[in-house]
């Protein structure tokens, strides 16, 4: 990066960040697009184009607040802060990684509980069944959030539409389902 | 030539009536199906969220088994399903130290020489051509095409129609007889997989979309993901209620639309299991 002057390479997490995902957090010029097209923008604690400053400064009090910040687990993925990017900076990439770090370091932010409940509990649906098995899904959501009520008047209908499979449909490698899990979640 | 498929959890559960009537119209026009043996999840949002390389090992699953089953080319019909199998694809072809170790993760031989299709793809390359004639029933109706995020994001990986204001799948509601209209959340999110966890963002995020369709005088809502079909199908008490107003435009999958038009009977095409009544 000493060929690109105006790029340098910055310490701190935003360097982390572009040694792992090849994000440029330097590229950002605070345009603003990201923040402008992000549906969710209004309910995050930073848009994302400050989430791409607060990096830029390299001021570790800033980034902890990226890491424990609820912006990071409300984003979509929906790619349109990507696809906006005059500079192409793959924000959703660094997303993930921040949502990654933030787990890893129990730095999550309290607002989003509900959100990453629900993760978990697709993921142990997807260990245990090799698939997303939907009634399993949201009883194992229930359980974390105790959220009983919410959506059980979704129920009846979905049962007289056809929609709820009862029983499972098993993966048959279930061992190899489970290796990728155990192997996948080795910390190196 | 066969082309592989892979469903995905939702067209097994919840998004039943969309593997119908993939299933339905593949047969009426001839195209041989086989789905991928012992396929498991993608991973979802789920998996990218938390664990990176869980989120590229489960896809790549995927696409060894199709490529140990001799499919060539396969057709994924659920547009997240799609994206993440896309950019598995992508990124791993890019990056050989990482193929390498998904390939030690998995267990299983690894090439990356699938062909992915999204619905739209598979119309558009075995229907398309056969297509004259055989609309019997034109689907005359005014249309909002809503495309949503997955299916032309991230257009790096996709490559697939144009990232703002898409046309591939008005192109095909034209040839069926539908009236496209223009309007403006072509590719805006409906909330994805917040459905449950972030219920009031969706009913905002979904009830922008039902209610600019609506507004533009679409009688129909036509779309190509199961995570966009839920939002806007089972999610209309929360959109009606973030609108004020009880808004009862049907939302259908392409391949159920294409099918009325060709006259493939209505239960076959799954349309019983809507939320929101089928009255087009």
């Amino acid at each position: 990066m000493s060929s690109d002057p105006h790029h340098s390479v910055i310490s701190g997490l935003g360097g982390e960040i572009q040694e792992h995902t090849e994000v440029k957090v330097s590229h950002c010029y605070q345009c603003g697009k990201c923040s402008a097209g992000c549906p969710l923008s209004d309910e995050m604690d930073y848009p994302p184009s400050l989430i791409m400053r607060m990096l830029q400064t390299g001021n570790p009090e800033l980034e902890e607040k990226v890491l424990r910040s609820f912006s990071i687990w409300v984003c979509l993925t929906c790619e349109m802060c990507y696809a906006r990017c005059p500079m192409s900076i793959d924000i959703p990439k660094m997303m993930d990684y921040l949502r990654e770090k933030a787990i890893k370091e129990k730095k999550t932010n309290p607002k989003a509980k509900q959100i990453i409940s629900f993760h978990k509990s697709f993921l142990d649906s997807v260990r245990y069944t090799g698939k997303m098995y939907e009634v399993g899904f949201y009883a194992d959501y229930k359980t974390r959030t105790l959220k009983i009520l919410d959506d059980m008047m979704l129920v009846p209908p979905m049962m007289k539409r056809g929609k709820l499979r009862i029983i499972p449909e098993m993966i048959k490698d279930r061992s190899g389902i489970a290796s990728i899990f155990r192997k996948t979640s080795k910390k190196k | 030539m066969t082309l592989g498929f892979y469903p995905g959890c939702s067209l097994k559960g919840s998004s039943r009536e969309y593997a119908e009537s993939v299933l339905a119209v593949a047969k009426a026009f001839d195209i041989q199906i086989q789905e991928i043996k012992d396929w498991n999840c993608c991973g979802a949002t789920a998996a990218h969220s938390l664990n990176r390389e869980l989120s590229l090992a489960l896809p790549a699953r995927v696409l060894s088994l199709a490529e140990k089953q001799g499919l060539t080319e396969i057709v994924v019909p659920c547009a997240a399903c799609y994206g993440r199998l896309s950019s598995t694809q992508y990124e791993l072809a890019k990056n050989p130290e990482l193929k390498a170790r998904v390939a030690e993760i998995n267990g299983i031989e690894y090439n990356g020489t699938t062909t992915i299709l999204n619905v739209i793809q598979m119309l558009d390359k075995y229907v398309t051509p056969k297509l004259e004639g055989r609309v019997v029933k034109p689907f005359e109706h005014k249309v909002a095409c809503y495309y949503g995020c997955y299916l032309v994001r991230p257009h790096e990986v996709l490559n697939f129609d144009r990232v703002e204001e898409p046309q591939s799948m008005d192109s095909l509601m034209t040839k069926v007889g539908a009236t496209p209209i223009d309007w403006a959340f072509k590719t805006e999110c409906c909330g994805a997989s917040l459905s449950i966890s972030r219920t009031s963002s969706v009913g905002k995020l979904s009830g922008k979309i039902v209610g600019d369709a609506f507004d533009r005088g679409a009688e129909a809502i036509i779309v190509a993901c199961p995570m966009c079909q839920s939002n806007l199908d089972m999610r209309r008490k929360e959109i009606n209620e973030y609108l004020g107003k009880k808004i009862d435009i049907p939302v259908l999958y392409v391949t159920q639309a294409l099918g009325l038009a060709i006259g493939l009977d209505r239960k076959s095409l799954g349309l019983q299991r809507h939320f929101v009544k089928v009255t087009v």
